[in-house]
Formats: structure tokens, C-alpha cells, sequence
């Protein structure tokens, strides 16, 4: 995992705007109409969906490299 | 979870806001904010004022000294704030009906004037908080609850509008291309004039589901596919342009900025026989 997603679901409101930029298939809209991550392992932090998000629910971090 | 450096300039107990899911608004405000960020503005000397309509509420989301005015009339209250405070940054927030319809003089004349604001339209062609009247920016053959079959009237080029009636910088850009606008942006606030940047942004409930793009990801993926960037725009040949748009800064010019153009006047009467 190269990454970690950190989700504000409050502000969701579940356009599916990040799920369908996603070029990893990382992230889903749930059973409550809202983003989930269910894919974790294959986000590649390209940060395409905290870009795009207009409601600014969807952050990711790179994780940094231990040295 | 780092913080994020524009989540500083919205006013966080007003989140999350009141545009539908998958509007495009909420991608320019992070623009803007960014913009601003990126020309090191101070908060305290930046002023948002905006008109009525789903882009005018904006400035109810920024942590600034926000201004939301009557409708179409954001320029001329803008006008007014830097007129009487010319050391403020006024970034005035339009939407497309706002600014050419209502507003429309009021546009033309904010250009003609030159005075320094940076204006962002946020062209979603469609009068979307009223209900999905068609606005003077609704394309040809589109539909809205005012036209059903299908605009006829031929639709306003907001940045030919703008470039024709004086104004000191024109550009344009859409919701997917957040960088490029925000760089666009940027370069409105950079340029002392009247700069004007249109920025497209999917309105996928009141223009979306009347033209069979309800979905706001495929109307991003829309913008994505039929934006040009200028210089190869420029080379397009005619017959292949269709429904593609340009992108970019269209025009750029230096004219003497109406504050300072009325600072010379006070000078000249004031300063008695010479």
C-alpha cells in the first residue's frame, strides 16, 4: 500500500466522481449511496480523486518511504 | 492525515455545502482558493463578491471578506470596493446567467472600464437554482425546462464578449482540468486589469439529466474529451472542431487601469492652473 485514504463521509454525497477516476478501481460507492475504499492495496496515491472531489470528503497522503 | 492547505479557506462549520452531488462548483471554489494561495494574497486584503444564483453562493463557503450581492450586480459592487479601497484583491464569483443575462451590461461595462477585478464565471449553461431555465450560455439544440425541444437561440461566447467590450486578460478552463484552472486563475489575479476566466463546470441535475448526461463523471470525462488547449486549437481544422471548445488564455493586453486612470483626474483637479 503506497497509500493512505482518509474519508470524510459527512460531506459525501456520492457522485461517484471519485470512483470513476479512479484508474485502480480502489474505491466503490457503498450500500448508503457513499464512497468507500475497497481496494486499498492497489492505490497508487495518483490523487486523482481528492482532485476532482467537489466536496472536498476524499484526502490522499502519500506514505512516506521509511529510510 | 496532512492538512490541507486550501481546507484553511473555507469556513469549515458551513461545509459541506448545499450543490447537488457532482456538481462542478465545488471543483472551482478549490480552484480559486488555490489560486489564491498560489499569488500569496493575503486573506485580510481579498475580497469575494458575488451575484445570485448556484455559483454566488460560494462566497458563503470562504473564509474571506465575502460579499453576496443582488442579482447580476456583483461587478458593480465590485467595481466599488476597489474603487474606494484600491489596495483590496476583489475576486468577483458569476455564473453564467448571473453575468451575461441579467448582468450583461453590467459585464460589458466592467470590461470597458478596466478596472482590477478578477471575475470567474462558472458556466454551467443552465439557470440551475430556479429550476433549469435556459440561460444565454445554453448551446444550440440543448434542452432546458424553458426550451424542450430544444435551445434555438444562439448562445453568448462569454471570453469573445469579454476580449470585444476591453477586457485586460480572458481565459478559460473547465472543472476536469483543476490545475490548468487554477493556473488560469492565478494568472487573472496576477494581471492589474480586468481579467475574466470562464470556467465550465457540470450541472449534471438541471442541465445533465434534461441532455442525457445525468451522470457527472461522464460529463467530466466530456469536458476531458472535447476541450482544446489553444495552440492546437488554433490548428484545428474548421470541419473538425464540432462540439469541441478551446481551452487556455485567449487574450492578454495592457491598458491603463481605471483606478489609476481616476487618481489622474483627482491630481488634475486638485492640482490647480499649471
Amino acid at each position: 500500500m503506497k497509500a493512505e485514504i482518509f474519508l470524510k463521509s459527512e460531506r459525501c454525497k456520492g457522485c461517484g466522481i471519485c470512483v470513476a477516476f479512479c484508474p485502480k478501481k480502489v474505491l466503490a460507492i457503498d450500500a448508503l449511496g457513499r464512497c468507500s475504499i475497497v481496494n486499498p492495496d492497489e492505490c497508487i496515491a495518483c490523487g486523482q480523486c481528492e482532485l476532482r472531489c467537489p466536496d472536498y470528503a476524499i484526502f490522499v497522503d502519500k506514505k512516506k518511504v521509511a529510510k | 492525515m496532512e492538512d490541507r492547505i486550501y481546507e484553511k479557506y473555507f469556513r469549515q462549520h458551513r461545509l459541506p455545502h448545499i450543490w447537488c452531488p457532482g456538481c462542478g462548483n465545488g471543483i472551482v471554489m478549490k480552484a480559486i482558493v488555490e489560486a489564491v494561495e498560489k499569488q500569496k494574497l493575503n486573506r485580510d486584503n481579498t475580497v469575494i463578491v458575488s451575484g445570485i444564483g448556484c455559483s454566488s453562493r460560494a462566497s458563503g463557503y470562504m473564509d474571506f471578506d465575502t460579499l453576496h450581492t443582488a442579482h447580476g450586480r456583483a461587478i458593480p459592487f465590485a467595481t466599488g470596493i476597489k474603487l474606494a479601497n484600491p489596495k483590496l484583491n476583489v475576486i468577483v464569483i458569476t455564473g453564467d446567467g448571473d453575468c451575461t443575462a441579467i448582468g450583461g451590461n453590467h459585464f460589458i461595462h466592467g470590461a470597458r472600464r478596466n478596472v482590477d477585478l478578477t471575475v470567474v464565471l462558472f458556466n454551467n449553461s443552465i439557470y440551475g437554482m430556479t429550476g433549469g431555465q435556459a440561460s444565454p450560455m445554453t448551446p444550440v439544440h440543448k434542452k432546458a425546462t424553458t426550451a424542450p425541444y430544444g435551445s434555438v437561440d444562439r448562445p453568448f461566447d462569454a471570453c469573445h464578449l469579454a476580449e470585444a467590450a476591453g477586457a485586460a486578460y480572458v481565459a478559460r478552463s473547465t472543472a476536469f482540468h483543476v490545475q490548468h484552472l487554477t493556473d488560469m486563475i492565478a494568472g487573472g489575479i496576477a494581471r492589474d486589469g480586468f481579467s475574466f476566466i470562464e470556467a465550465v463546470v457540470q450541472c449534471p441535475t438541471a442541465y445533465g439529466r434534461k441532455n442525457k448526461m445525468a451522470d457527472p463523471a461522464q460529463m467530466m470525462m466530456w469536458m476531458r474529451d472535447n476541450a482544446v488547449m489553444k495552440a492546437a486549437w488554433d490548428k484545428l481544422p474548421t470541419d473538425k472542431r464540432d462540439e469541441k471548445f478551446p481551452i487556455g488564455v485567449f487574450y492578454q493586453h495592457e491598458f491603463t487601469e481605471y483606478g489609476k486612470a481616476y487618481n489622474e483626474v483627482i491630481e488634475m483637479a486638485q492640482g490647480g492652473k499649471k
